[in-house]
Parts: C-alpha cells; structure tokens; sequence
C-alpha cells in the first residue's frame, strides 16, 4: 500500500517561566524532568478532547542528556506524567535546536503515518547542566584543525559574526538587544505572556516551596547608555555584551502536533499547518549564520520567497546572529514582522526548549494576524546549525489553496 | 525537665514562609513549608520548639502586606507523623502535659481563627497533629501520593487532641467521626486522599505529580468565588449521635478489648462534639489529653508502639549486618502443614529458589500443591498478580532426593519434634550442604545446642522459631547456641529481616520466650481447671490476664498434643514452675482437638467427652482469681528468664509477646502491665522496667 504525506498542525505549546540560571535561579532546587512533567500534563488538561492513549510520542530533547535530564527523559517524563504505559517516548538532542528538532521529527512521523498525534518538547536547566557539562572533546579536532576550540565557546563564535560582517556594528546589536526588553515589556503587561506560561511548583530548602509564575531573566528598563559600557568578556575591546546575548536561563517547553484529519477527527485546534523545515550545517566557528542556509532551504523546499514571509521567529542567542539573518534577506533590524513580543535576549534561552517557545509564539500571532498566511520560526546552533520551520496561518482566506509556487 | 537531664532533644521542624503570587490574580499567600531538614527517613514531628516556630510564621504570614491567605504545607513525602512522642513520654507532671495539649490548640487554632483563610496543602503523609494542622484550617486538599492520613492517636493511647476530636464530628458528622477517629486507628488503617474526600476530611484531591501548583490554583479559585467549596449542616439530632456512639463503643469493646481508657475518653470527646462550642472541644481535649499522658496505661501503650516501630527493625543481640552472608537458596524440610507454610512465605519475601523435601513423594508433593493453593488464593483475592504467582511458583519445588540441598544457604527443618528425628535431619543434611549453610530449626522446645552436638560444623546452626499462621504471626525467635558463629547468627537475623520479621534475640533454653510464658501462665489457668474451676471461667480469667483470646481456644489454635509436648519439655526443664495436668493428658491421648464445641450460631459450650475425661477437685476460682494467678505466674517467670539471660533486655520479653502471642498493643505489654498492677514488685521484689520507660517517669 503506497503511503501519502499528510498535512500535519501545530495544536498547543505552552512553555515553563523561564529561570535565571545560577545559585538563586526559582528552579535551583527543582529537577528539570519534573518542569517537563508539568508541561505535559497542563497541555492534556489544555485539551481535554485528546485521550492520553491517542499519544504515538513523546519526544523531549535535552542538550546535556545526564542526571534529572538523562536516561530516555521522553519516555521518563511520559510515565511521571501519568500517561498510560502504552505511549512510548524518546530523547533528542540538537543542541540550542532539540525542541525545534524533536517537533520536526514527529511532524515528519506523523506526515509518513508513522503516528497521529505527539508530543514534543524541550529542556535545559542550565544551573544544573551548564552548557558543555561532561563533554570530553576529541584530540583531533585540536590536532587536525577540524575545529577552532574558540568555537566551542558560544560567545566567541558571535565575536567572530561581527568579523565577518563589520557593518553590523556593536551599535545595532545594541538597539536590538534593548528593542528586546522593550517589546517583551510590553508583550508582558498586555498579557501575551502569561497566555502559554505554566506556573511551576519549586522547592528550596532555604524557603520551602514556592510557586514559579514569572521569567525571571528580562531585564526591563534597559537603555542604550545603561549598557553601553558592559564589558566585552569574549574579547577584549570587543562587541558582544550580556546586553545583546540571551542569559543562561533554566526552562522548559512542549507542544502537541497531529495530523490534520486526527486533529479534526479529536476536535483539536489547528493553529498552525507544517509548511516545510530544513537544517543545515556552517563553519562551528561562525555559528550564529546557521539560519541563513537553513532558510534557504526551508524556502526553496515550500517553494516560497522570504517576501511570502510575513512574521517571524528568529531565536536570539546573539544580536548578531539574528542581524545577520535580516541583513542577508534585506530586513530592517527594526521590523515589525520580526519578534513581535521581544526574544530570547530578554526572555532567555534554555538551549534545547527555545524551538518550541518560537513555535508557540508564532501561533498566537497567527490568531491575532489572519491577514499573514506564512510564518517563519528559525534559529542558530552550537557548532554551526541552522534550523528553519515555515508555517501556514489555518485564520488566513487562503490557508490550505494550492499556489502556483 | 532540662532537655539534658531528660536526655531528649527535640528534632525541630522549621516553619518556613515564603511569598507565593497564586494564579488568576488571587494576590498573594504567605505559604508556610514545614521541614525538619531531613529526608524522607525521618518524618516532620511537632514538638514545642516546632510548635514555636509554625506560631513565629503564621505571625509573619499575617504581616506580609495584603496577604489574601495563608498556605500551609510539608517537605517532599511527609506534612507531620504528628505530635513528637518523644517529648511526650519525659513529661513527669500534669501541667506539663497541659501545656502540651494548650500549646498545640493555640498554635494550630490560630489557622481556624486567621483573618484571612488558611489553606492546608496535605503534599505528604500527615499522621495526628499532621492532619490535625489541616483540619484546623479553613480549607484542605489532599494529594493523591501522600502515603497516609490518619488519626492514629486512639491506636496507641492517646486521642486527637490538637482539635481534631472536635473538628471531625463538626465537620462530617458522627458517624464518619467514629470511622476516622475509632474504627481506622483500631483496625489498623489508613486513609488516602481520595477516602479523605469522600468522607469530606479535605475539600480537593489532586494527583501528586503538581500537586502543590494545582492546590494552589484551586486556592486561587476559591478565593475569587470562582469555586464554592460546600460544608453542609451535619445532622445533629440525639438519635444520629446515639447510634454513631455505640456503634463507637462496640467497636471499642471488640477491638479494644483490653485497651484502656483513651479509646472510651474519645468516643465521649465526639459525643459531648455535638453540642460542645469549639472553645469547650479544646478545653475538653486539654483535660483529657493531660489525664491520658499522666496515666500508666498510656505511657505502656507508647512503649510498645515504640518497640514495634523501632526496636523490631534493630534487634538487641543481632551481629553486624556486615557479617550476614548470602542467601540465594532455601530448603526446607519437612512437609507438613508448618513446613508448606515456610517454603511459601520464603518463596514470597526473598523470592530465592526453596527445595521441600520429606519422607516420601506423596507428603512432598503435597506440600508443593498446598503452596500452590495458597497462591492461587492471593491471585484470586487480587493481592498477586499471575506474572508474579508464575514466578513463585515456580521458585518451590519438592524433592525427595537431598543432593538438591547441595547449594542452599539457608536450610530450615520443620519435621516431628523429637530430638532423635531432628538429629538424625541435621546429620543426613550435613553430608549434603556446603559447610557455611546455615541450619535452622523451626523447634519449639527442644535444645538447639543438643541437635547441633554431633555435627561436623556445629557453629552454623540456629534456633529460627515461627510462630502459627506464619503468614501473620510476626514475632520471630532467634537462638544462638554457644557454638553458633556470628556469620550465622548475622544471616539469621537478615533472612528473618527479608521475610518482614519482628526477630527477637533468644538463649537457647526450653521454649524460648514466648511459649515459655504462655505456657506457664496458661498452664496455670490449665491448673486452675484441674482445682475445680469451670473451663468458661478460666477462659474468662485467661482473657482478664490480657490474651486475645481464651486459652483453651489458644490450645485448639496450636494443637493440643504440641501444646502438651512443649508443656512437658518445660516441665522437665523447670520441674518446680511447670506441672503436669492429668486432665490435659488425657485430652491429648483422647485425639480430642478443642475442648469446646460450636454450634451453627456459634455458640461454644463445653464438649460433654471432654468434661468427662478430665478429672477436677472442687476448689473452683473466680475468673479474677484465675486472672490474678496468671499474671503472677508469668511475673515470676519473666524474672527468673530475665536472670538466666533468655533475652538481651526486658522489652524483648514484650516486643516477643506481642507479636508471637496476639498480645494486643494497646495492651502496651507485658512488663509495664505486670509493674503498673503491683505484680511485679509483689511477685519478684522490683519492677521489670524502670519508671519513666513504659509508666509515668516520677519527677
């Protein structure tokens, strides 16, 4: 019997506040399998129509895959979660792009008829796991020149993105960090924020238990002067600051994906519809240009031009990286389309669970912009990736016709 | 009493409080997190200095400003095991014990009468004042993974006296007062949150995965008016409360035959609780919470639950368990009814591969089948499930070749008992087994140290004494003898540990300690029969000494001719204390299995056979009288064991009884009755116990 793909939607996402990674994070004492545990169980409570044992997956990626994020956690998670034992589930890691990946993964599933309905997600509690932890690099790399070591160093790598594209000054990357906080400031207080956020039990032996309702890592009331002194810590006399980089951040994310006919079939909302994704590899060194090829081809794939594109996603690890994306298709730094609600600069960045905040985000932007048919959530990767998923808005006149592209 | 002259420290519980911004914007709880620190090995306990810090912290909840409501809740697994009973017991004068009770009913009062409603989050287990902090305040939920809810205070001599005997009755009525606060304590159960809620004990129940985010979001709920939570006028009329109070009082009587006045003095607290103001509850709970901590009988009943759940899981006597070997093979000889009953209960707990043997292939194909059975049974009553009843049986199997024993760790006889046979048993193993196998033997009255003498490894036999049915009878009589070596005692006392046992160190003398005593306090209602005495009332005199059960049903229970048996293995051991009855004997030699006889309604009445084989005078007692001699016989008995060295300390003569004899614990023990009545000091010169360890301490 010959297999069709199947349209596949984007039903829910919903995300954890974020923590601010260190000794006094509101998830210090808390385990990062039990910030998945929630996530699941709110979104079956978000959609009572799904029944538990219509799951075919549950994919949860982690980029440090040890101790409360280790041993299989989307299968650990499923069962802590109180899902039935018949719904299987396993780990991902791409790095910063897990979440981004282990939802592109079951989409793809999905699509073949390989399941009807999942759950994908993200991890990282960075105070736990700081980036790196346990990795033991290969001689070669020093030895064969595979790799600059620098490169491993996040930081470095957005140093080297200013190298590679001077005019993208330490200016730009400034004002952007700051429109940032300015635009999650105002995203927070019009209660755009708080729509997908679940609020979190947290013990701390100091205080007892507590309850995580906020993002602890923006910076509201950031200026232009206030942070133009910060220093540079990859480089001296350099250009990358805290100000225009995301925080090392605690958090986690998940969201249910279907096929479009079992969506219907359950009574699910479709929010969004998979137009197409691709990922692609760079030089380790200059990661943060990874969403440029990746868009290409994510583009080329859905026969789509970026001016079909009219709201983005973009992660910002760096200002940098998201500036070299735009520039690359002529975007101004400053429009509208890109992160309506500020990014990752002020939210942060838990590096494998930010795919599916972006996905989350995009899809209640769909809602409020029926006049946007295409969206586009990418996003840069450690050791040089770029990923890329393009999106179909389900409230647009013309979702689901079939173009001349 | 200074913390060092009492040796007590208080393991202190911290009140912690912390700003909570709860959902939908509800505004802000100040929620308070008890938490002593420690995992979940050692339970939150409210004890004065506890209690201190919970009343510091609901003045600091009050002070956050605009609080809407104050949270209460424990550390992962465990809200409280409620009241620290340690502190109780070195109270020495009434208005200690008082304070104790007004302290716990202002602290936790202050959650009912807070200008903001409280919310109690029970996250964990809450025993006693644990549960008693939720039931003061305004609402409650449950989580679904606390382990236990419970009042157990009636179960071990005390009753809820932090408001809970008010609290319960005003809010789910008589009759769910009584199943709270009599029945479940007495029979031993515990409740989960979904019961808790059913009888209305809490208002929500969640699932323990987010439990706390989802008790705080229904809090939210709750204060915005978005959730109503009900409380419905109880029924107050005389008859509703009649009725709950005797159904109470018969619960009491059965249950608690021989408990003493805690149970009564709660039952008459949820009785005055129906028209009784909250204020008259607590003054009420004060006074009679005070009389109970000053009395003897409460101070037993702590003292054995002490024992139970402590001393039991650290025998006196045992070698460091460093030493035990391994066990990954049992067998057991002998395929009697005793035998199938170890071979299964081994194949169960440490779930090892257990060998029966016996004489022939029939006894021991009998033996497999009655082990089968008994499985199927559990599967049938859902307490196995087939992948595991598969698992055990296979692990039992029969053989009548002993070559099988050659790789087993552990060998058990449980065959007729003669010396000669058991003898012969250990002999004919010897030149099977590995010289380390431990031998056990299931013995009830002969010497260990006579079976073990002419074996070529002597130092690896042990006394390992069950008591019937062996499924439930916990107590478990371990006896070195000289030779034994301490790898052998060590693994005696882990297997007895795997296979969930109350061990209990022994010398190797007749009988032990439990049998011991039985039978010569038995063995004197026994002599009060053959004086004259009617066979109903030294039954009557048998239950007044403090057994469960009469002793002539007690014999049935064991068998009449093992009963004798151990009788004259006694008596020919301590000739002057243990007599012979020729009335008994002849009941044996008769092949007469009870002496009484039951009629469809149940009814006992003496069989007419019986009366007439056993001969008696004509100086019949009262079954006082027969109660009396009883406990004096055992007096003198547990003295002259304790000065030939048969246990490591008198709390094993108690924690023996009342696992091997059905000693009911809020009977508290033998010792402390025998030293609370004057008995011991009338019988043997001094007390048992020093006062202070299961009595009263004097000041």
């Amino acid at each position: 019997m010959r297999r069709e793909v199947r349209d596949v939607v984007f039903v829910d996402g919903v995300r954890t506040p974020f923590g601010k990674a260190g000794a006094k994070s509101q998830y210090a004492e808390t385990r990062a399998d039990d910030l998945v545990v929630a996530l699941i169980r709110e979104l079956l409570r978000r959609n009572p129509q799904l029944p538990p044992d219509r799951i075919d997956e549950v994919a949860i990626a982690a980029t440090t895959q040890t101790g409360d994020q280790g041993l299989t956690i989307g299968r650990t998670a499923a069962i802590l979660a109180g899902l039935p034992r018949s719904v299987p589930g396993y780990s991902v890691d791409r790095m910063c792009a897990g979440a981004m990946t282990a939802t592109t993964n079951v989409m793809a599933a999905i699509a073949f008829g390989g399941a009807d309905v999942a759950i994908a997600g993200g991890v990282e509690h960075m105070t736990k796991h700081p980036m790196g932890e346990g990795f033991d690099p290969n001689p070669r790399i020093i030895a064969e020149k595979l790799v600059d070591p620098a490169a491993l160093n996040m930081g470095v790598t957005a140093e080297n993105l200013h190298d590679r594209f001077p005019h993208l000054t330490k200016e730009r990357a400034d004002a952007y960090g700051v429109a940032s906080q300015e635009k999650y400031a105002k995203a927070l207080a019009d209660g755009k924020i708080a729509q997908d956020l679940v609020p979190i039990q947290v013990w701390s032996s100091e205080k007892g238990w507590g309850l995580a309702v906020a993002d602890e890592p923006p910076r509201p009331g950031t200026t232009m002067e206030g942070i133009a002194a910060l220093k540079t810590p990859f480089r001296p006399h350099g250009r990358v600051t805290a100000a225009n980089a995301s925080p090392l951040t605690d958090g986690a994310t998940a969201c249910i994906v279907a096929a479009a006919e079992v969506a219907e079939e359950l009574g699910l909302p479709a929010k969004m519809r998979l137009v197409s994704y691709a990922f692609a590899g760079v030089d380790p060194e200059v990661m943060g240009v990874g969403p440029v090829p990746a868009t290409e081809k994510a583009l080329a794939r859905a026969g789509l031009s970026i001016d079909d594109i009219g709201l983005f996603e973009l992660n910002e690890a760096f200002s940098v990286q998201v500036l070299a994306l735009l520039d690359h298709y002529g975007i101004a730094d400053d429009d509208p389309r890109v992160n309506p609600w500020g990014g990752a600069i002020a939210v942060g960045h838990p590096l494998a669970s930010s795919g599916v905040r972006l996905f989350s985000q995009l899809a209640r932007h769909f809602e409020t912009h029926p006049e946007v048919r295409y969206g586009l959530t990418s996003m840069c990767v450690g050791l040089g990736q770029g990923g890329t998923v393009i999106w179909e808005n389900p409230n647009h006149a013309d979702y689901g016709k079939e173009d001349d592209k | 009493m200074t913390e060092a002259a009492s040796g007590y420290t208080e393991v202190v519980t911290h009140a912690k409080v912390r700003e909570v911004e709860l959902p939908l914007g509800a505004g802000t709880m100040a929620l308070i997190t008890l938490d002593n620190g420690h995992d979940h090995t050692k339970p939150n306990t409210l004890g004065p200095a506890t209690l201190a810090s919970i009343d510091a912290a609901i003045d600091a909840a009050l002070a956050v400003p605009g609080v809407a409501a104050i949270g209460i809740t424990g550390k992962p697994f465990w809200v409280a095991a409620g009241a620290d009973l340690k502190g109780v017991q070195v109270i020495t004068d009434r208005e200690q014990a008082l304070e104790v009770a007004r302290t716990g009913h202002r602290v936790l009062g202050r959650l009912g009468g807070s200008p903001v409603p409280s919310f109690a989050f029970l996250n964990g287990a809450a025993l006693g004042g644990g549960l008693e902090i939720a039931l003061n305040s305004t609402y409650r939920t449950a989580s679904r993974a606390a382990g236990a809810l419970a009042l157990p205070e009636c179960a071990i001599g005390l009753l809820p006296g932090w408001g809970g005997n008010w609290l319960v009755p005003n809010l789910v009525g008589a009759d769910k007062a009584v199943t709270v606060i009599v029945d479940k304590p007495l029979n031993n159960k515990v409740m989960k949150a979904d019961e808790a809620l059913s009888l209305g004990l809490v208002d929500a129940a969640f699932d323990g995965a987010d439990f706390l985010a989802q008790s705080l979001l229904w809090a939210a709920k709750v204060l915005r008016g978005d959730v109503t939570v009900a409380r419905p006028e109880i029924d107050r009329t005389e008859d509703t409360w009649t009725e709950a109070i005797a159904r109470a009082r018969g619960i009491a009587a059965t249950k608690g035959r021989n408990t003493y006045p805690n149970v009564d003095k709660a039952i008459d607290l949820i009785a005055a609780a129906r028209t009784h103001s909250k204020a008259e509850g607590f003054a009420a709970e004060d006074e009679g919470l005070a009389d109970l901590i000053m009395s003897d009988t409460t101070r037993a009943n702590l003292y054995a639950f002490d024992l139970v759940q402590r001393r039991a899981k650290k025998p006196a006597g045992a070698p460091d368990r460093s030493l035990a070997r391994k066990v990954e093979k049992v067998g057991v000889v002998g395929a009697g009814l005793m035998a199938s009953q170890l071979a299964l209960l081994f194949a169960r707990q440490m779930k090892v591969p257990v060998v029966i043997t016996d004489l022939d292939q029939e006894r021991v194909d009998k033996g497999v089948a009655y082990v089968h059975t008994e499985i199927d049974k559990l599967v049938g009553k859902g307490r196995m499930d087939t992948d595991t009843s598969n698992r055990v049986k296979a692990l039992v199997t029969g053989t009548t070749d002993k070559a099988l024993f050659g790789d087993a760790d552990f060998v058990i006889e449980a065959v007729f008992e003669k010396m000669e046979v058991k003898q012969q048993v250990f002999g004919e193993l010897e030149s099977f087994v590995k010289p380390e196998c431990v031998l056990a033997t299931n013995t009830s009255s002969l010497s260990v140290a006579e079976m073990a003498k002419d074996l070529q490894y002597p130092e690896r036999v042990v006394g390992f004494h069950f008591f019937t049915p062996v499924a439930l009878m916990p107590t478990l009589e371990i006896a070195p003898t000289d030779r034994t070596d301490d790898a052998t005692l060590a693994t005696a006392f882990a297997v007895g540990k795997a296979i969930k046992k109350n061990c209990v160190w022994s010398k190797d003398s007749t009988a032990f300690i439990v049998n011991r005593l039985l039978m010569r306090g038995l063995g004197e209602a026994i002599t009060t029969v053959d004086e004259g005495t009617p066979f109903q009332v030294a039954d009557e005199g048998v239950v007044k000494a403090g057994f469960p059960l009469g002793a002539f049903i007690l014999i049935a229970m064991t068998g009449p001719g093992v009963a004798l048996h151990t009788a004259q293995s006694l008596i020919e051991a301590f000739p002057d204390r243990f007599t012979a009855s020729p009335g008994f004997a002849a009941l044996v030699a008769a092949g007469k299995p009870a002496i009484y006889q039951w009629d469809e309604a149940g009814n006992a009445t003496v069989d007419p056979e019986v009366a007439a084989l056993w001969p008696q005078g004509d100086s019949p007692s009262t079954a006082e009288q027969v109660a009396t001699r009883i406990k004096e016989a055992m007096a003198d008995e547990s003295r002259h064991m304790l000065d030939e060295g048969v246990v490591q300390a008198p709390q094993d003569i108690d924690l023996a009884m009342i696992g091997g004899a059905g000693l009911p614990l809020p009977h508290g023990g033998l010792l402390p009755m025998l030293d609370r009545e004057g008995i011991s000091e009338r019988v043997t010169g001094r007390r048992f116990l020093p006062p202070g360890v299961a009595s009263v301490p004097s000041s």
